[in-house]
């Protein structure tokens, strides 16, 4: 094991998929010359040149689609957003060619290619910056969604989305990437995309938290501890494919379940969980499941206003306490 | 004091109205053909012959949808190519089979240039598990990987910045092959192909970008949507353009060459204005109000397919009767196909989840 910052752990999926696939290069604002907007990339020009790392105009739905049409004739790009609030511009590339183009010729052209870039909020950016658009890419069939919480989790997924035939939406976040963690040391290290992970055992509640939501139900678990309440956190990684099983076998454990998402509460990816788990395991349920996400309201600049925004510690602890019957 | 008269505000240009009060009355001028015989041009007889079998083809795989659709035989859409022929066959001839070749959804006559069968077509409107697309895409997506036609696309200049995309993969393989888009005039106002061209020019991609310009975006003559000669648009990008005369075959083959095989040599991408003409509507339910019909039949009189019949048989290159059994054959052969496409079977409802994923066993979510 090594320790590893996060953006430290996603150079080296894509250095090492540079490595042994001519095939694999990455454009994007900044990614070159640059370093990288957030550093992800340095050093790739150096090592791989300017054919193969390459400085894109501000342009995302231009380079976005020519991503796609490179994918179309066999090269395996990856994208990288300088976030995904602006790969809205390039929305019609994702939603109405990368994951369309196979069905639509009867299967005749693969497109494998990933978008990868910083997702949600990174502080106080206002309204345009702060979106998490993981549930909303997750809507559309064909494609595969992952926002990984931790160093080890984002290189061993960001190398398998790399080596996926199909397109792949992989976030990442501004606040997580001077994070560090374990990553692993192992040759070759992969983790399966749609497998999710339970990293905190505990048999009170299960809380569901992925990408930097993670981090804030670990908070909140570890303050509840202290209190005797032991939460079982899972991650799932994985938007889409989802887990679902890994959830489920939990909370026929605990009986109790609290999301957490950094989406708005409107069709969010807690809205489906929560959908899925009365489907799934009604008669395990001792309380409603409760979700603690984004408000139905724009992100607000001022710090006391964001801070309101803002999924915390305390709202995931009051929905603990709400599902436990505490309050 | 005489009150002025209060102006109606307006904001489009408005179409087939008060010439003086600054309607549009056309959708396109072409520019002059080329004087140019096929020997200047370096074609044999063979190829003009192939040429007329494959515009004459076109047409009639055209005119036969038309009246299957209209006897219910299908549904959708159905984008008709009918008199722009010359285009897609003159640049099939131009370019190298290795080329690469893109476009919007008035896409069937490009698939037949590009190896569709008129049944694999036929059978792909009929929305049949034979077609061209195993039924999963219909008239907007003919497509045919093998023969490097990449489809249609039916999100007006979504396509474009993918044809950038093919011309980077052939840069980056260094495999001598350009890549070629066509898409139509109502693509012009699009900020997708303003940001490919300059990522074209920027980063010296081997391809070209044509605008079928048939004078209509839909029902919009192209002076109501769109300012300044279309072809100038590559002035702001510095990038070399052309305008060409789109229903004379002669015309796009030799222009089309010329600009491939640049091309090819200096790996720059070239912006090209055909200007060409649609015969019928938009797509089915058109009731045409837009245009004359003295200005429809301003162009049938100059129709692509008739002017290469009279050039072949004023040459003495072909005898009437040569060109009857070739009519006659194509005839037979879109006869054929509608039986084809009519018998063929529906896919199975277990297509349903196909080619959405590579892998074979994938997830969907439920």
């Amino acid at each position: 094991m090594a320790e590893l910052q996060f953006r430290e752990a996603l150079k080296h999926a894509i250095d090492e998929e540079m490595d042994r696939d001519e095939r694999v290069f990455i454009m994007g604002e900044e990614v070159a010359e640059y370093n990288g907007a957030y550093k992800v990339t340095e050093g790739l020009l150096d090592k791989y040149g300017f054919k193969r790392v390459i400085d894109t105009p501000i342009s995302e739905l231009g380079f976005a689609g020519l991503g796609v049409g490179a994918a179309m004739r066999g090269l395996r790009p990856i994208v990288e957003f300088m976030t995904f609030n602006f790969a809205v511009l390039a929305a019609d590339q994702i939603i109405n060619h990368a994951t369309k183009v196979k069905y639509m010729t009867g299967g005749q052209i693969d497109c494998p290619i990933v978008f990868r870039g910083p997702n949600a909020s990174a502080g106080q950016l206002g309204a345009t910056h702060s979106v998490s658009y993981d549930s909303m890419y997750a809507h559309f069939p064909g494609l595969k969604v992952i926002y990984p919480s931790e160093p080890g989790d984002a290189k061993g997924l960001l190398k398998s989305a790399i080596r996926d035939d199909n397109p792949v939406i992989f976030m990442e976040s501004e606040q997580m990437y001077g994070m560090k963690g374990e990553v692993s040391d192992a040759e070759d290290f992969i983790i399966p995309i749609g497998k999710g992970k339970i990293k905190r055992e505990g048999s009170d509640v299960t809380v569901v938290a992925h990408g930097k939501m993670y981090h804030v139900a670990v908070q909140a678990a570890n303050q509840l501890a202290k209190d005797g309440i032991e939460c079982e956190i899972i991650d799932p990684r994985t938007v889409k494919p989802l887990d679902l099983p890994l959830i489920i076998e939990s909370i026929k454990k605990t009986n109790r379940c609290v999301l957490v998402d950094e989406a708005h509460p409107f069709g969010g990816l807690a809205a489906e969980i929560g959908f899925l788990i009365q489907r799934e395991a009604f008669d395990y349920l001792d309380a409603p499941v409760q979700r603690v996400c984004l408000p139905d309201v724009n992100a607000p600049f001022s710090k006391k206003l964001f801070d309101a925004w803002f999924p915390s510690p305390k709202q995931v602890i009051d929905a603990v306490n709400q599902v436990t019957y505490r309050t | 004091m005489a009150k002025k008269k209060k102006e109606e505000i307006r904001f489009a240009p408005t179409g087939i109205g008060d010439v003086n009060e600054g309607a549009v009355q056309k959708g396109v001028d072409l520019p002059d053909a080329t004087d140019k015989t096929h020997k200047d041009l370096g074609l044999s007889e063979e190829q003009l012959l192939a040429m007329f079998e494959q515009m004459y083809l076109q047409r009639r795989f055209e005119e036969r949808s038309m009246q299957q659709y209209q006897k219910g035989k299908f549904g959708g859409f159905l984008h008709l190519y009918i008199g722009q022929e010359a285009i897609s066959t003159g640049t099939t001839f131009a370019l190298d089979d290795e080329d690469d070749i893109i476009t919007a959804y008035r896409d069937h006559g490009w698939g037949l240039c590009r190896g569709i069968s008129a049944k694999a077509g036929m059978a792909e409107l009929f929305g049949k598990a034979t077609g061209s697309s195993r039924g999963k895409g219909g008239s907007m997506h003919f497509a045919n990987a093998e023969k490097k036609f990449w489809g249609g696309y039916g999100i007006v200049g979504g396509h474009i910045p993918i044809n950038a995309g093919f011309a980077f993969a052939n840069k980056y393989n260094a495999n001598g092959n350009i890549s070629a888009c066509f898409f139509g005039d109502g693509a012009v106002d699009q900020g997708a192909l303003h940001e490919t061209l300059n990522l074209a020019q920027l980063w010296k991609l081997p391809a070209i970008f044509v605008v079928e310009n048939n004078g209509y975006s839909m029902g919009t003559a192209a002076a109501r949507h769109t300012v300044a000669e279309i072809v100038d648009r590559a002035k702001g990008y510095n990038m070399k353009s052309a305008v060409i005369n789109g229903m004379d075959l002669f015309s796009v083959y030799e222009k089309m060459k010329e600009i491939a095989d640049d091309v090819r040599e200096n790996s720059e991408p070239w912006f090209v204005e055909i200007r060409t003409y649609r015969y019928r509507g938009h797509s089915m339910s058109d009731p045409q109000k837009y245009r004359t019909k003295e200005e429809l039949e301003e162009y049938q009189k100059i129709d692509p397919i008739q002017r290469l019949k009279t050039y072949l048989l004023e040459n003495e290159l072909a005898k009437e009767d040569q060109l009857k059994e070739i009519e006659d054959k194509v005839e037979q052969e879109v006869l054929d196909a509608v039986e084809f496409a009519d018998e063929s079977p529906f896919p199975e409802e277990k297509e349903l989840y196909e080619d959405m994923f590579v892998e074979d066993d994938p997830y969907f979510h439920v």
